[in-house]
């Protein structure tokens, strides 16, 4: 592959250089770069999940790029929840879950012995189908997992932490006087994007998003598309997602998934314009599904 | 009948189906009636009887307190105080109220109206201030439980009206008492302070409560950090394989085990083979915490299931190891529900008699125990002592004793549901 800088306006998902991506800059560098670089960030490679006996995913092999969004879609039961629980192993609590392959994060595999699924966690944050914020504060719920990691040294840098991560979740404005709120006071909307500044606060270099807006409504929804689309400069975003129109709207590269088989994937326009499977194509025009 | 409509169909049996519901509605409120019909008269039946305890009868008498009986030699020893006579001082006192009972039946007859423990406390009062020897006071002296019982059943000792133990004469002698008014009846407050005795007029719930709550702390100290530990385990990090299977069957086995099983297990154990003190409130409570634990580890078990995994995968997702997700989030979310679990288990303990039969906590202990190891009994054993004495007056100590016992439970419950209330979360 070769190596090419892209626009950031540009869609095409290309290869800068492979192996280690700078982490992201820390929170709030929004000197907006010229270009953006687009480098492997996770691949599956021959991925099979088994749940007891039965398969879920078969021989999956995807690449995840960089500072970009991209989005799994299929019909319910495909395994693309499955998928996306496999790359911060969310799928290890699940008793007789198995996963075979390999996944590599960075060029790393994170299934390989002695890796730390605690520190592969603080790495790669997830957000969930249902907006679930710990039954404490505002500040608390951003707060617990740079507290739990260290990562700040006093109260100040904390305040700092906080803030900033609920700002770059695009709530601070709603929360900034009553932060010693509980945060199961917030609306659904804002209690997904209080779920996104929890995750963000601890630096990952990967969110992963299941479907993180069939619990929320029209508006709350744009909301948080919007701020998909501002993270993706500093994050690379994994999202499920069973709207076509979201995925259209938010992702960069899609993935295909149908009754396990990773069936298509592309770059999002191409997926919408011209798919090469018969089940995308009906899948996107809605047969099935 | 073949031209009825739907709608005329659906009208038709309307009727019969609201009907239905109406007869089934009576048959609920009726059964709740005569449940809450049984269980007011349960508890008014003992309400009544029991209330009359904590009152308790007593007598006036002038007492010269004579040098010559106290204090022969003149020492003011504590020794010396403590030997005297007091029983005898206030017979004497008594006999002056009546100084034309003369024969020796008679005398004794009039002795008996007076509590055996009557002297007790006129020896405590001396001692505490040995001042008041060789004065003349004024004393309210216990009264016999006999004296006692007659006076709550007709207190003007009517000649008509009989009570048991209390023959004409001494009704005669009551009746000027009475009219005197050198008779009267004060609420019983060392009925909660003191031990058991075999004077109904002197026994007192003191000693069993002192002992419960001493056998309680234990069985609270051992089973919630075990049972709550056990439950953290068994939920959240045991792997689920057939030991744990065949540990969980068993756990739900033991909340089934006649209490009395734990009891020999008690008594086999802690006492034949560890040889701890008998009767002891350490042992009771070691005997009634193996008999609680199964149900704190189920209660726990439950609080622990009831937290949405949302919760877990949220500190899981941002990097919490497992042990941080459980005690920062799961368990602080459960401890309302575990509490509870433990505090009906300690309910349920308190009102538990047959496992401590087999320790020895039956035994007739008059003292109030001072610690762990002190010989002690409880609450439902003092119950269960008091029915089988033969005195009419323990009737009412027993009643007393219920209430009080329920008065503990219904506490306990409260406090179970408040916790519940307060600690409750929504997410």
């Amino acid at each position: 592959m070769t190596p090419i800088a892209v626009q950031s306006n540009d869609l095409e998902p290309t290869i800068l250089k492979t192996g280690q991506t700078p982490r992201p800059e820390r929170r709030g560098s929004s000197t907006e770069k010229e270009t953006i670089t687009h480098a492997r960030s996770i691949t599956a490679r021959g991925v099979n999940v088994f749940y007891g006996d039965k398969q879920a995913l078969k021989d999956i092999n995807l690449d995840v790029q960089s500072n970009m969004v991209t989005a799994l879609i299929g019909p319910s039961g495909c395994g693309k929840s499955t998928f996306i629980r496999c790359f911060n192993r969310m799928n290890d609590i699940i008793d007789g879950c198995r996963v075979e392959g390999e996944i590599t994060l960075n060029g790393e595999n994170i299934y390989a012995k002695g890796i730390d699924v605690v520190a592969l966690r603080a790495r790669v944050g997830m957000v969930f189908q249902k907006p679930n914020p710990f039954p404490k504060s505002i500040y608390e719920n951003v707060a617990y997992g740079p507290r739990i990691h260290g990562l700040a040294r006093g109260r100040a840098e904390m305040d700092d932490i906080v803030m900033s991560s609920l700002d770059r979740a695009g709530l601070i404005d709603e929360v900034r006087d009553r932060l010693d709120a509980p945060g199961t006071s917030l609306s659904g909307g804002q209690q997904q994007r209080l779920c996104i500044a929890r995750a963000i606060a601890v630096e990952p270099e990967v969110i992963l998003m299941d479907e993180p807006c069939s619990a929320l409504d029209p508006i709350a929804t744009a909301k948080v598309e919007e701020l998909m689309d501002e993270l993706k400069k500093n994050y690379t975003i994994v999202i499920v997602t069973h709207s076509m129109h979201q995925a259209a709207r938010v992702s960069q590269w899609i993935a295909f998934f149908h009754l396990g088989d990773l069936v298509e994937q592309g770059e999002t326009e191409q997926i919408f314009t011209n798919p090469e499977d018969d089940r995308t194509q009906a899948y996107i025009t809605g047969r099935i599904g | 009948m073949t031209d009825l409509t739907t709608i005329d169909r659906v009208n038709k049996g309307l009727k019969r189906r609201y009907r239905s519901e109406r007869r089934f509605r009576l048959y609920g409120i009726l059964a709740i009636a005569l449940a809450l019909g049984f269980l007011a008269f349960l508890l008014g039946k003992v309400f009544m009887e029991g209330m009359s305890a904590f009152q308790k009868t007593e007598i006036s008498v002038r007492i010269y307190l004579d040098p010559m009986v106290i204090d022969p030699g003149g020492t003011r020893a504590k020794a010396a105080l403590s030997k005297a006579d007091y029983q005898g001082l206030i017979r004497k006192s008594l006999r002056a109220v009546f100084p034309d009972v003369k024969n020796r039946r008679d005398r004794r007859l009039l002795s008996k109206l007076l509590s055996m423990g009557a002297g007790f406390n006129l020896r405590k009062e001396v001692l505490d201030d040995p001042g008041l020897i060789g004065k003349t006071l004024t004393v309210w002296t216990l009264a016999s439980d006999e004296v006692d019982m007659a006076f709550k059943e007709n207190s003007s000792f009517d000649e008509s009206v009989k009570s048991q133990g209390i023959n004409a004469r001494q009704s005669a002698w009551l009746r000027d008492l009475k009219g005197r008014g050198l008779i009267r009846e004060v609420f019983n407050k060392s009925f909660f302070f003191s031990g058991d005795s075999r004077e109904p007029e002197l026994a007192g719930i003191g000693g069993a409560v002192m002992g419960s709550f001493l056998s309680l702390a234990v069985t609270l100290a051992l089973s919630f950090p075990l049972g709550a530990m056990t439950a953290v385990y068994l939920e959240e990090f045991a792997p689920k394989n057939r030991w744990t299977e065949i540990i969980e069957v068993n756990i739900n086995n033991l909340a089934s085990v006649p209490s009395i099983i734990f009891g020999l297990l008690g008594l086999s154990v802690f006492l034949n083979v560890f040889n701890m003190n008998r009767s002891s409130p350490m042992v009771g409570g070691l005997v009634l915490a193996l008999m609680t634990l199964p149900t704190v580890i189920i209660a726990g078990r439950a609080a622990l299931k009831s937290v949405p995994p949302s919760i877990r995968e949220a500190a899981l997702s941002v990097g919490a190891s497992p042990l941080q997700a459980v005690f920062h989030h799961v368990l602080p979310l459960s401890m309302p529900g575990m509490l509870t679990g433990a505090i009906i288990g300690m309910a349920r303990a308190l009102g538990e008699t047959a496992p401590l039969l087999m320790i020895g906590m039956v035994a007739f202990i008059v003292d109030v125990p001072k610690g762990f190891l002190d010989p002690a009994t409880a609450l439902p054993v003092q119950i269960f002592l008091w029915a089988d004495s033969p005195e009419r007056a323990f009737e009412e100590k027993t009643a007393a004793a219920i209430v009080i016992l329920l008065g503990f439970l219904v506490c306990m419950n409260l406090i179970a549901v408040i916790m519940r209330k307060r600690f409750e979360r929504k997410w």
